[in-house]
């Protein structure tokens, strides 16, 4: 219990783990826009009337929501070339993996927020005239997103964990970078606390401007 | 043709329940009807069948001497676009108001003109002057919903719905949310409505405002008309023992004139 910490090769070796950091970066950007973007749809077909729309929905949330996300990054890598004939390189495969996944979970919350809009607010646009289409994105939606604005936030911050999991299949990341200074040092405590301290330094400052965005929105009504 | 509206042998039925069963109406432009009855007699169904909110099991339904939908196989057919353009020609206003809470007061009254009737952004915001200026609200123009009193907020669901230019206007119950003492201005500003010639179908349980407004008023029970005719002789000889009954539930405990 009485280790000598030692951070001289993690400092020498900042350039690796800024190369990681970049490759995070790239992932969550691509996971959470097509994640939370994508969701939307699914959830606004989730609560269509068409069983057109919701039954194909209804079937992806439940796959998506109920498998493992190693694993689907693991068989997009892995099982989905061979199946289709299709080259998936590392960074595709985790873009997906986490993307399909997101996807699933923040469609039940965007789901979720336009449930819990009174009926009465559908009915007052009807009656003014407005198609399903207009109600829904100019009178139940930003009152809807508003309300579940806590809730998204919570999955941007999973989705920018998560991206550690892109590691598994070599994608170029924080963690992965980490692990390769942890192998040619000997110094695996160095280095993933200082993947721990990095996702922290990121996201502490991030996470503090959301809850100061969600008293601004509060105000406003 | 001179009927605004027109009904024929209107049905209604949610599964097994029939709540309309058969309803013949006319409104003459101008006139406001007023529809009286328990709860559950199916009065704010049938207004609701008048914009279409609810799809009538049967029966047919004229605005302007026009049929509405197209006649199949011995029923209706409704396409919702023609019911879309229908609905912006009938005003309606509700008992929970049904503002739209991210919207200030002006942005409520441009909301339908805008997107549904495509006006340019002044001339909604004009418009919404106009009928704000109408339910005398000026002033509240920028508010938001939430800071409005109840009696605020319907006369600003007023205004919106007249921003329309509609043909008819429809009161679902629109003081039953309301303080007593929030009551009068919404009754005033629908009577203000009827004194410039609207069209009006008004559901409500204020037997004054029937009374001293109304043309014609409809005492619906079960499903049906029980009766009709003015209201001076319809509220004060009522010719049938429910509509009695009705009565003297309203009055049980009235002041002494």
């Amino acid at each position: 219990m009485n280790h000598a910490w030692d951070f001289a090769a993690i400092l020498a070796n900042w350039q690796v783990l800024w190369v990681g950091l970049q490759g995070t970066l790239t992932v969550f950007a691509a996971t959470v826009t097509l994640g939370l973007g994508g969701g939307l749809l699914v959830g606004v077909c989730r609560y269509a009337k068409m069983p057109l729309l919701r039954l194909p929905s209804m079937a992806f949330v439940e796959v998506f929501r109920n498998t493992p996300v190693l694993v689907q990054i693991i068989w997009f890598y892995y099982a989905f070339p061979i199946l289709t004939g299709v080259e998936v390189n590392p960074f595709l495969a985790a873009t997906l993996g986490i993307s399909l996944n997101t996807m699933a979970f923040s469609a039940e919350i965007y789901r979720a927020g336009i449930q819990s809009i009174e009926p009465g607010q559908w009915e007052a646009g009807k009656a003014l005239g407005m198609a399903y289409q207009q109600t829904l994105r100019r009178i139940i939606l930003p009152v809807a997103l508003k309300r579940v604005l806590p809730a998204l936030t919570n999955r941007g911050i999973e989705v920018f964990k998560m991206s550690t999991l892109a590691s598994v299949v070599a994608y170029i990341e924080t963690l992965n970078q980490a692990k390769l200074i942890a192998d040619l040092n000997f110094n695996p405590i160095e280095s993933y606390t200082t993947v721990a301290l990095i996702f922290f330094v990121v996201l502490y400052p991030v996470v503090q401007g959301t809850y100061i965005l969600e008293r601004m929105l509060r105000k406003s009504e | 043709m001179n009927d605004m509206l027109r009904i024929d042998n209107l049905h209604k039925r949610f599964g097994d329940l029939t709540v309309l069963a058969g309803i013949d109406m006319r409104v003459a432009a101008g006139e406001t009807v007023v529809l009286l009855g328990s709860s559950g007699c199916g009065k704010s169904t049938l207004l609701r069948c008048i914009n279409f909110m609810e799809t009538p099991s049967a029966g047919r339904i004229y605005l302007h001497g026009r049929l509405v939908g197209e006649q199949r196989n011995g029923g209706m057919r409704y396409r919702e676009r023609e019911l879309c353009k229908l609905r912006t020609r009938i005003g309606m206003v509700f008992q929970h108001f049904n503002l739209f809470p991210h919207m200030t007061v002006l942005q409520n009254i441009m909301e339908g003109q805008v997107t549904v009737l495509k006006r340019g952004a002044s001339e909604a915001a004009n418009k919404a002057r106009e009928q704000l200026a109408r339910v005398g609200l000026s002033d509240k123009a920028s508010e938001y919903p939430a800071r409005l009193s109840g009696g605020q907020k319907q006369r600003v669901a007023i205004a919106r719905a007249l921003a329309m230019d509609p043909d008819i206007m429809l009161f679902d119950e629109v003081t039953s949310a309301l303080d007593p003492e929030l009551v009068g201005e919404v009754l005033k500003t629908m009577r203000q409505l009827t004194e410039e010639g609207m069209t009006m179908v008004v559901v409500t349980h204020e037997l004054g405002f029937a009374y001293h407004v109304a043309n014609r008023v409809l005492f619906l029970d079960q499903g049906v008309i029980l009766e009709q005719g003015e209201p001076q002789q319809v509220l004060k000889q009522p010719a049938t023992q429910r509509m009695r009954e009705f009565l003297d539930g309203h009055s049980l405990f009235k002041l002494p004139d």
